[in-house]
């Protein structure tokens, strides 16, 4: 996690985008996802991916992450599968479990390798300890992790994505059942990451409001059919209500969007990456 | 009773038991350093059903005249195969394990009955201390321990990565159902080792009671591994030596110092929990 160096790296990201889907179709038998994607995720880039459920979000990161095959395009990722960072939601970690804060951030790191990897110990614990400090989770990293706070295991999460020193990051519904305080810590740094160090960000919720002023452009799934824009042109209720092909009202109030008339937009169900397949 | 723990007669007894007790030295080792990742993955019921069919390919053996050690091997091997494959989610682990287990202990209690040799081979198969180790089981213990310890310390990073953090292993690339049937594969051949030793209903205090007493009182997974070896090896070591003037089986010593660690970690933890 040293910073020396990263200037020149985010000028050679800069020149592709981190990640490009063309012409992509995911189906199952009869049911289309999604057909005909076409998305440049260009490095330091912040997209809010939304849909109701069993609309393909978490199917698209799958794809992204190599454990779905597109039934159809193509699909590029930056520097490949061990150069994407992973948040999942949080969920809940059984309170006897033998595992520390940095245990688990040190997985981000070098979890894939073969080995026992003692020799790289020095370099890890540098590395996780820089990656601890930086999520202000220096604090409980050797707590067992099943004790620690659905907000404080989320920093942790992100941590362990950071710690990879990934050009992509993808998040599914991070801030799912976090209180307001901890959605925000959790979505400024990964904000703060982006800006830092040009991550893409890919990042799947059901509720845009609390990274609304984050993101720069959002790609609404419904039903296979789908909108790419900056919010202020797809949360509209007229994008919208083409989109799910029934009158869907979008109203501004204050700083907040709020889409009236789609009601199981806000109602998905946890997803998981490794639940499916 | 007066010759229970009587000092002078465990001496002198010491030196006949010494392949038992290089045995029982490794086999603490191993499932010292194999219990932790056990206990994190619930596997303990597939342990207890490895071992039972550990018993049916001991029984087998015993039948047809070969080395029991040897049976017992095939046995647990095809168990953590079958269980490996058949059981692909958690939620059906457990019914899979049943009826495998079921199965394979119904065929055990056949291959016994058909068997006409010595009766105190049967139960031994079950309670432990089949038969004495000599010096072909010691040299083939040795070998499947050195063989599972050199597996594990290939597998054992992305191993832990997927037996805490499925879902994050799995988005980093760590081939999570290839190392969960190798696993137990490896479990499969540490619990028919240590089947010859306490016998297949009592493995559990070798492969899960050391390390449920030391993921009691640590949160590292490094501390809670050499914790659980120590464990193990204090209980499989000091089972022996206490089980030899009184001249009651092992097993019967193992488990009690084995669960007593447990006990006395337990309210450890306990203590610890309430000062925080």
């Amino acid at each position: 996690m040293t910073l020396s160096g990263k200037t020149a790296q985010v000028a050679d990201r800069s020149t592709r985008a981190a990640v490009a889907l063309r012409g992509a179709r995911l189906s199952y038998g009869d049911r289309v996802l999604w057909d005909g994607l076409d998305l440049d995720v260009a490095p330091g880039e912040f997209v809010a991916v939304l849909g109701p459920n069993g609309s393909g979000k978490t199917s698209l990161i799958r794809v992204l992450l190599g454990l779905q095959p597109l039934s159809s395009g193509t699909v590029r990722v930056a520097g490949g599968n061990r150069r994407i960072g992973y948040v999942p939601q949080q969920r809940a970690i059984d309170s006897s479990l033998a595992l520390r804060g940095r245990d688990l951030v040190g997985f981000g790191l070098d979890g894939h390798g073969w080995g026992v990897g003692w020799r790289t110990r020095r370099e890890r614990r540098a590395a996780v300890d820089a990656a601890l400090e930086s999520v202000g989770a220096t604090r409980y990293a050797d707590e067992p992790v099943g004790l620690l706070s659905g907000g404080e295991q989320q920093r942790l999460r992100v941590a362990q994505a950071l710690v990879g020193d990934p050009e992509v990051l993808l998040c599914d519904e991070p801030l799912l059942s976090l209180d307001l305080a901890h959605q925000r810590v959790v979505s400024d740094l990964i904000d703060a990451r982006r800006r830092a160090a040009g991550t893409a960000v890919l990042f799947v919720t059901h509720e845009i409001n609390p990274i609304l002023p984050l993101v720069d452009r959002v790609l609404y799934l419904v039903d296979g059919r789908f909108r790419i824009g900056a919010p202020a042109e797809v949360m509209t209720s007229r994008t919208l209500t083409e989109l799910y092909r029934t009158n869907v009202e979008v109203v501004r109030v204050r700083d907040q969007i709020h889409v009236v008339g789609a009601q199981h937009v806000c109602e998905d169900e946890p997803h998981h990456v490794a639940d499916e397949g | 009773m007066e010759n229970f723990f009587d000092v002078g007669l465990t001496l002198e007894l010491l030196g006949y038991v010494q392949p038992m007790l290089i045995a029982g030295a490794v086999l603490g080792l191993v499932a010292g350093l194999l219990g932790p990742l056990v206990v994190t993955r619930k596997m303990a019921f597939a342990v207890h059903g490895t071992s039972e069919l550990a018993f049916t390919g001991g029984a087998a053996a015993l039948l047809i005249g070969i080395g029991v050690g040897y049976g017992a091997l095939a046995g647990s091997v095809v168990a953590a195969l079958l269980l490996g494959l058949l059981s692909t989610r958690d939620s059906d682990r457990d019914s899979v394990i049943g009826a495998i287990l079921a199965f394979g202990l119904g065929l055990g209690v056949l291959f016994l009955a058909l068997y006409n040799g010595r009766a105190a081979n049967k139960f031994g198969l079950l309670t432990g201390q089949v038969v004495s180790v000599g010096s072909t089981d010691l040299w083939l213990l040795i070998g499947a321990s050195v063989a599972v310890l050199a597996v594990l310390a290939v597998i054992y990073r992305p191993l832990h990565f997927a037996s805490v953090d499925a879902a994050v292993a799995v988005a980093r690339g760590v081939p999570v159902r290839t190392l969960s049937v190798v696993f137990a594969v490896l479990v499969g051949v540490a619990t028919a080792l240590s089947v010859q030793l306490v016998g297949a209903l009592l493995v559990l205090s070798l492969m899960i009671t050391p390390a449920a007493a030391a993921t009691r009182v640590t949160a590292s997974p490094v501390r809670a591994t050499v914790l659980a070896v120590v464990f193990a090896e204090v209980s499989v070591l000091g089972g022996m030596i206490l089980s030899l003037a009184p001249g009651m089986p092992v097993s019967a010593f193992v488990t009690a110092v084995s669960f007593l660690i447990y006990l006395v970690c337990r309210l450890m933890s306990g203590k610890r929990e309430r000062v925080q």
